[in-house]
């Protein structure tokens, strides 16, 4: 296998590892810590696709731009309307 | 001068026309992760709502069945990542067999799936179909409604991708769609696949790991 | 050589010349190139594609034109002239409905935006020609659905659809109506998909973004609401299907769901497609601007950045129209202020507008009429905008005529007058032909002084109290009433009199030749109508935008 298969294989293993601790994690923590653990690595693993398997670290800043563009857009769905519903 | 020939449209050159194609995709998964945002926003405004009977309600999900399909699709996106490297290489008979791997691999998460909804149904928690249903209150009922459209309409994607993953396997392998010249094919198609495996990577802790 | 001079008239020693109905440039020009069905519903060509929408955006005007024009006369009595009440409610709807989805979105884009934008950044078409095509049809597909929607009953819940209204009480065709704006979405979201990539890639060396034309850069911006924004509304939508299909309840309470949900998902989409309907328009004005004054535009830089401005802000904006839904006081006042924050880069474009007409060289022609009437009206429907905004007044007038009326001076006075503008501006670039000006400012004066006459006493019956979507209302607004519904009258027969002049023109119009209005941007370097692949050989611009020499015209005067 040349350089990249392993480097490819080994964010796999690194996705895996992830998964197994956001399934370990759900039977330890509850309410705030459980969100905050289960998405920071939903995150991680999301950042780990996008970097590695997507191929974003050999592209350029605006490729970059345009891939998480979205997903920043939608934090002011989620801001706003929880302004609401925090404060209801 | 081939390449040339490969250069169509409003093109001057072939790094144009890659970079074009490149730039519509990640524009297009942009529109596609606003789609399934939507979604996220109901799963929020219902979890902040219901705190405690939208966890109960997580809990009586097949956490494990979700974290083997989460397997799934991230070894079939690891086959897809693989492929795309060989295509930039030319390598054609490897781009194949990879995509038809992440191909099985994703009628595998579908046939997984179909079996979670199967037992779902035997549970009477399975909304429109289980009859009767048997839902410990209204917050689960919605909780459950919320799941079954969010993983169909992941499970359309996924169905979408296993086409586009065959399709383009059968073109390279009959030599229709030449290597490394219009990789660019291959990329899109792996991105759309990632995609559809980073959106699954959100969906599987806010349904099943809400605790 | 001959074929490449202009003339006015037909050469008789020339037989190969057939006379008034062809000029030369017309002969070597996009709309000659393949005659066919075949060539015009299968071509690839940004510029049929185009004259596609052109024409099927009027059709769509004119249906929509048709339900507002029932509205408006059964308004003329207080108890309604010629609607059921369940008549009234579906007519009012599918005006809102085709006059939004079907008109307005793709109005000025998807014709101006798709003829112009490949020309004005020096390409030879879309970055996805196939894409802009396949685009059309989506948008075809979604008006067969409206229309399908319309002679099989119609639907009454306001183009909102809010919910519980749509999902539980409504009796007409929700879901497919839904269908066709879902549909029709997918058409936008692809056209912007377009814009975006084209602007990005297919600029011709020199064309740096501070070059853009102002035209491009609020395509642009539009382009990026169209694609963010347009899916949160398709699964918004879907979400309402099956609610009303299979009861899902995310947003019945029974089931524990929120109906402002709905309401927060609907406008986080409508609030910024509200943009996407008036920064095309600004654009245009941009442009028209600058020709009728012979100048460059006034802060180039402000001008462009305002049309990014209005993008990003339009989406912080959403809960100005839930103040009186049960939203959250604290959400309401945060929304309060991000919307008066929005009224600064529109503020700005119209300080700039000024002063680039500010000691220019005026040419009274029909497009800077239009740019007029736009920018006045443009600034009625702004303010009146931030009195909605704030608070406490909007509880009075939430839900009257005043609203109406807000929205009508912007999306009426302003977009259609832009779009009435546009047509007359590029209309000899597309044809080729010259139409009689004086017709042009006719029109352009008509449509001014009917709309005013129709939208005007609205805020007057809104402030007194009038509620929108009844058709029933006290005597003392009668006199009101019929002041309106005479001025929809007059604009109904002024939109139709372009027809009568611009086909004229394009069969006995004067030969346009490439630059009829002494306007600087590429598009006037090519010939008119253009060529197919639009330009020769590749361009080079090695000048900044609105190059107009006013110094030098300022000492000869």
């Amino acid at each position: 296998m040349s350089a990249v298969q392993w480097r490819l294989a080994g964010v796999w293993g690194a996705l895996v590892a992830l998964l197994s601790l956001t399934v370990g994690a759900s039977f330890l923590l509850t309410g705030a810590a459980s969100i905050v653990v289960s998405l920071g690595i939903a995150f991680a693993k999301a950042a780990l696709i996008f970097w590695f398997f997507m191929q974003l670290r050999g592209e350029h800043g605006l490729i970059r731009v345009f891939a998480v563009g979205a997903s920043v857009w939608l934090l002011i769905l989620f801001g706003l309307a929880s302004i609401d519903y925090a404060t209801r | 001068m081939t390449e040339q020939a490969y250069v169509s449209g409003p093109y001057v050159d072939a790094e144009q026309q890659r970079a074009a194609g490149l730039m519509g995709m990640y524009v297009f998964l942009g529109s596609e992760i606003m789609l399934f945002g939507g979604l996220f926003a109901a799963a929020l405004v219902i979890r902040v709502l219901y705190p405690h009977e939208v966890v109960e309600a997580s809990k009586a999900l097949h956490i494990w069945i979700g974290a083997i399909n989460t397997a799934v699709l991230l070894t079939s996106s690891l086959a897809v990542a693989v492929a795309v490297h060989a295509a930039r290489q030319g390598q054609r008979r490897t781009v194949v067999m990879l995509f038809a791997i992440a191909a099985v691999l994703g009628v595998a998460f579908l046939a997984i799936k179909a079996f979670e909804y199967s037992r779902e149904y035997a549970d009477g928690v399975l909304p429109g179909f289980s009859d009767p249903a048997r839902f410990t209150g209204n917050v689960e009922h919605l909780f459950m409604n919320l799941y079954l459209i969010a993983t169909a309409l992941h499970a359309l994607h996924v169905t979408v991708g296993v086409a586009l993953l065959s399709g383009v396997a059968t073109f390279v392998g009959t030599e229709r769609l030449l290597l490394p010249r219009r990789s660019i094919v291959v990329e899109n198609t792996g991105l759309y696949w990632h995609l559809v495996d980073a959106i699954w990577v959100f969906l599987y802790p806010v349904l099943y790991l809400a605790r | 050589m001959s074929i490449r001079t202009l003339k006015a008239g037909p050469d008789r020693d020339n037989l190969d010349d057939r006379g008034l109905s062809e000029t030369p440039a017309q002969r070597t020009s996009y709309l000659r190139a393949g005659n066919s069905l075949r060539s015009w519903f299968f071509t690839t060509d940004h510029k049929r594609i185009a004259l596609l929408y052109l024409v099927s955006v009027t059709i769509f005007f004119f249906v929509g034109g048709t339900a507002a024009a029932l509205v408006r006369i059964d308004l003329l009595e207080p108890n309604g002239l010629i609607l059921s009440n369940e008549g009234y409610n579906r007519a009012f709807t599918l005006h809102g409905v085709i006059m939004v989805w079907f008109f307005l979105i793709p109005s000025i884009p998807n014709t101006f935006g798709n003829f112009l934008i490949p020309i004005m950044i020096g390409a030879r078409d879309m970055a996805f020609p196939r894409l802009n095509l396949a685009s059309w049809y989506i948008y075809i597909l979604g008006g067969l659905f409206t229309v399908y929607v319309l002679i099989s009953g119609g639907v009454d819940t306001g183009w909102t659809f809010y919910t519980p209204l749509s999902s539980m009480f409504a009796n007409g065709k929700v879901v497919l109506a839904a269908t066709a704006v879902f549909i029709v979405g997918f058409s936008s979201i692809l056209t912007g998909l377009n814009f975006i990539v084209t602007v990005h890639k297919l600029r011709c060396p020199g064309m740096t973004w501070g070059r853009l034309p102002l035209f491009v850069w609020s395509h642009y911006a539009t382009a990026l609401i169209l694609v963010l924004a347009t899916p949160v509304l398709a699964i918004t939508l879907a979400l309402i299907a099956a609610e009303r299909l299979f009861g899902v309840g995310i947003f019945n309470p029974a089931l524990g769901g929120d109906p402002l949900l709905y309401q927060h998902l609907f406008w986080f989409y409508s609030h910024p497609a509200v943009y996407i309907m008036i920064l095309p328009a600004l654009g245009v004005v941009s442009e028209l601007v600058a020709a009728a004054a012979r100048k460059p535009v006034f802060g180039y830089n402000f001008v462009a950045g305002c049309s990014i401005a209005i993008a990003a802000i339009g989406f912080l904006v959403w809960g100005h129209h839930m103040f009186v839904s049960g939203q959250s006081i604290y959400a309401s006042a945060v929304f309060s202020f991000l919307s008066l924050a929005v009224a600064v880069p529109s503020g700005i474009k119209v300080y700039n507008w000024t002063a680039t007409l500010y000691k220019g060289h005026i040419a009274i022609d029909p497009p800077f009429l239009f740019a007029a009437s736009f920018i006045g009206l443009f600034v009625v429907g702004g303010l009146t905008g931030l009195i909605l905004a704030m608070l406490a007044v909007d509880v009075h007038v939430h839900d009257t005529y005043f609203v109406v009326a807000h929205f009508h001076y912007i999306m009426v006075g302003g977009t259609v007058a832009a779009y009435f503008g546009a047509l007359h501006y590029w209309w000899p670039k597309i044809t080729g032909r010259l139409y009689p000006l004086i017709w042009g400012r006719l029109t352009a004066l008509m449509i001014f002084l009917g709309f005013n006459l129709t939208f005007f006493p609205q805020f007057i019956l809104g402030y007194l109290g009038m509620p929108r979507r009844y058709h029933h209302y006290p005597p003392e607004f009668h006199v009101l009433n019929v002041f309106s519904s005479t001025g929809a009258s007059i604009l109904a027969v002024t939109y139709l009199l372009p027809f009568l002049y611009l086909f004229w023109s394009f069969r006995y119009g004067d030969a346009a030749g490439p630059n009829p209005w002494g306007a600087t941007g590429l598009e006037w370097t090519i010939p008119s109508p253009p060529p197919k692949h639009n330009f020769e050989s590749v361009p080079t611009v090695d000048g900044p935008p609105y190059d107009y020499p006013i110094e030098r015209e300022g000492r000869h005067d």
